[in-house]
């Protein structure tokens, strides 16, 4: 919230910086950091030395054209994939210096991930899908669980779909199915790939009045998308353009989705 | 916790894949199953072949007349007429080695009393025969050799002509039946030996003095063969050379010329017999071996291919927070249950096959320890590696390779 309300236009880091130390800590930091994809003798450029920080409580969105890599630049921020070269340093370690198992470990209990793709798993019921993380982190019982799981999908408005397989959802329930297994871990750092991509607008703005909601309570936020109308909610923007931050600025008029959603007509769900 | 967790987690997954599940059990039962089976088979007629032989007396000698040329599984060789009583007789005065011989002469026909008939066996033999056979008496008693001067016709019945002409149970001995047209009494009836190996019925047989079915029935003056025993199992090799020096001395033979009959003893048909039955056991063994390898090689492809298949799966359980030793300690359960599942399943499938051969079929069997063993433990270890092996591939890949994996 410290960041949503200065009113300064950022283009400089360094000033950023040194206004937010004060008070929140630095929850991502990457520092040139570029992603090359080999196939062949051809070399991808897909990230191509980008620098930037987020500050704990933070709602980012990251804007671009298609192949502008959106997806490759989230990917290493939830620590599924390693960067050619350049720093990632998340929550103040660097990702370099944390092993394999201490990677799943955040995974498992720091990061909330919204694929793209949904990435569920097949012939699974929906409540299943969304326990899974839960079920790679001993700390957590049955019941507990179970109890997380159905709060999470009541969370996205699927109360009542429990225990149909992804081929039973729609596209837009089973994005939600996906949002409710990032929620069920209680994540400090949410990270969305078009999230709402396949949502009607009365629903994405539901889901980002949630999403909002949870970046209220103090949860870092992600979000990846192509519009511009969702951009609005959140209170920084940055652009990505061929693999370089063509902008970085912060939202002084963030507006509220759930005002938003209200002000919706009503046949319009 | 944990170890239930993965237990759950994998559990899930063969619950989920339950065709993938079906299959690779399928080649692990098939597998195990059909190892064990054949190897029973192998065994089995290996172990009847043993102890029917030694059963028939390992000190017996026999001289059929022609040429040793069809192996040992030859007829009586009625056509070849070599053998002669004179023959026997030569053989009886000079051989030291003997304890035992009589002529043989045999040819089938009915027997008849009243309304039952049945077809059977005659052999002409003397009434040392029974020694040589090592066969005793079930009641009545063995002709003499005086009956034998007098061509008596008098007969012993092997059981199962008692029962097929004797069907009301009663008692044979005394009875008067005809074999062909001529009228026999019966003094006897022999002990029962039931089938052997090559599920020939002992007991399907009529014995009676040499000279009556040489002159009466079958009107014939050479012989069909001249059984005799050793003296003991060490001398019957010493026995056929000794047997053979009379015979070729008898026939007259030059030295360029072939034996024109055959001296065989016991022991080289057991050892013919058991090298036989070795071979189907090496026969079997590599068949099994082989159905075992295509067992494997099914298994291993089918466990390969499905967990490759969920590569993506496996970087979706990683990206959610799994490591690289839970996605493996599940694959592992997995393979280890499915396996142990189909190994299990199969050598009960394998043993309840071997009990409906030796029922329906009647093939011998004998349930070997090892092939359970090996066959179990070569289709569980092949499942259980190629169920973890493409599982380690996979969880060592970054999450974001794993689940791009098409
Ligand atoms: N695994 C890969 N192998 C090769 N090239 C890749 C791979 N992943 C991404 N790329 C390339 O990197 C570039 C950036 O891809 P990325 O998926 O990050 O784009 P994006 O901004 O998410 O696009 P979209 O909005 O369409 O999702 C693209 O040119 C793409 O072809
Ligand atoms: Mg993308």
């Amino acid at each position: 919230m410290p960041v949503a309300l200065m009113k300064v236009h950022l283009c400089h880091k360094d000033r950023e910086g040194k206004d937010n130390n004060i008070m929140s800590k630095e929850i991502i930091k990457i520092e040139n950091l570029k992603r090359d994809f080999t196939m062949g003798t051809e070399t991808v450029h897909a990230l191509k030395g980008i620098s930037y920080t987020i500050h704990e409580g933070e709602f980012v969105t990251i804007m671009g054209s298609s192949g502008s890599g959106k997806s490759t630049m989230l990917n290493i921020l939830g620590c599924l994939d390693q960067p050619t070269s350049g720093t990632y340093e998340i929550d103040g370690v660097s990702m370099k210096d944390l092993s394999r198992n201490e990677l799943a470990t955040i995974r498992n209990e720091k990061i909330g991930f919204i694929f793209q793709s949904y990435n569920l798993l097949a012939r699974t019921s929906a409540i299943e899908n969304v326990e899974l993380p839960l079920l790679y982190n001993s700390k957590v019982s049955t019941e507990e669980r179970r109890e997380r799981a159905i709060k999470a999908l009541e969370m996205v408005g699927l109360a009542d779909r429990l225990h149909h397989t992804p081929a039973q959802l729609s596209g837009g329930q089973q994005q939600r199915v996906a949002i409710a297994r990032s929620l069920v871990n209680n994540p400090v750092l949410i990270l969305a790939d078009e999230a709402t991509g396949n949502l009607d607008t009365r629903t994405s703005y539901e889901i980002m009045s949630l999403f909002q909601e949870l970046n209220k309570q103090g949860i870092t936020i992600t979000f990846v998308t192509h519009e511009p109308d969702i951009a609005t909610f959140s209170s920084r923007t940055i652009v990505l353009k061929d693999g370089n931050i063509i902008q970085d600025y912060l939202n002084d008029n963030i507006q509220s989705a759930a005002e938003e959603l209200a002000k919706l007509p009503k046949e319009d769900h | 916790m944990r170890v239930l967790n993965l237990l759950k987690i994998a559990y899930k997954a063969i619950v989920l894949n339950k065709l993938r599940t079906l299959l690779t059990m399928l080649g692990i039962i098939i597998g195990v199953a059909s190892v064990i089976a054949m190897l029973a088979i192998g065994e089995g007629s290996k172990e009847s072949i043993r102890t029917t032989i030694s059963s028939m007396g390992s000190n017996m000698i026999t001289v059929r007349p022609g040429e040793d040329d069809r192996g040992p599984a030859r007829g009586s060789g009625g056509d070849v007429q070599t053998l002669t009583l004179n023959d026997y007789k030569e053989i009886k005065e000079k051989s030291t080695l003997l304890n035992y011989i009589t002529p043989v002469v045999n040819g089938g026909g009915q027997v008849i009393n009243g309304s039952n008939n049945w077809p059977s066996t005659i052999y002409g033999v003397y009434p040392e025969y029974l020694d040589i056979k090592v066969v005793g008496l079930q009641s009545g008693s063995m002709f003499t050799d005086a009956e034998v001067q007098s061509a008596s016709k008098v007969v012993l019945l092997g059981q199962t002509v008692v029962d097929n002409i004797f069907p009301d149970g009663e008692d044979p001995i005394g009875k008067l039946i005809r074999f062909n047209s001529i009228p026999f009494t019966v003094i006897g009836v022999l002990e029962e030996k039931g089938e052997n190996t090559f599920g020939q019925d002992q007991d399907d047989i009529v014995i009676a003095p040499f000279s009556t079915v040489q002159k009466r029935i079958l009107a014939i003056d050479y012989l069909n063969q001249i059984m005799a025993s050793a003296a003991s199992e060490d001398d019957a090799p010493e026995a056929v050379t000794q047997v053979t020096e009379i015979l070729r001395a008898q026939h007259k033979l030059l030295d360029y010329e072939d034996d024109d009959f055959t001296v065989r003893s016991m022991e080289e048909l057991i050892s013919t017999f058991s090298s036989t039955s070795e071979m189907l056991t090496v026969l079997l063994v590599a068949v099994a071996g082989i159905s075992l390898l295509i067992g494997g090689i099914g298994i291993m492809n089918i466990m390969y291919v499905s967990v490759k298949e969920r590569t993506k799966e496996i970087g979706l359980r990683m990206a959610v927070g799994g490591k690289g030793s839970d996605i493996l300690m599940q694959f592992l359960i997995e393979a280890i249950l499915i396996s142990i599942t189909g190994g299990v399943l199969g050598v009960i499938l394998g043993l309840s096959a071997t009990v409906f051969i030796e029922k329906f079929l009647h093939w011998p069997t004998s349930v070997a320890m090892y092939s359970i063993v090996i066959s179990f433990a070569v289709c569980a270890i092949t499942g259980i590696f190629f169920g973890w092996y493409p599982a380690r591939k996979a969880a060592a890949l970054d999450p974001i390779t794993a689940l791009r994996y098409e």
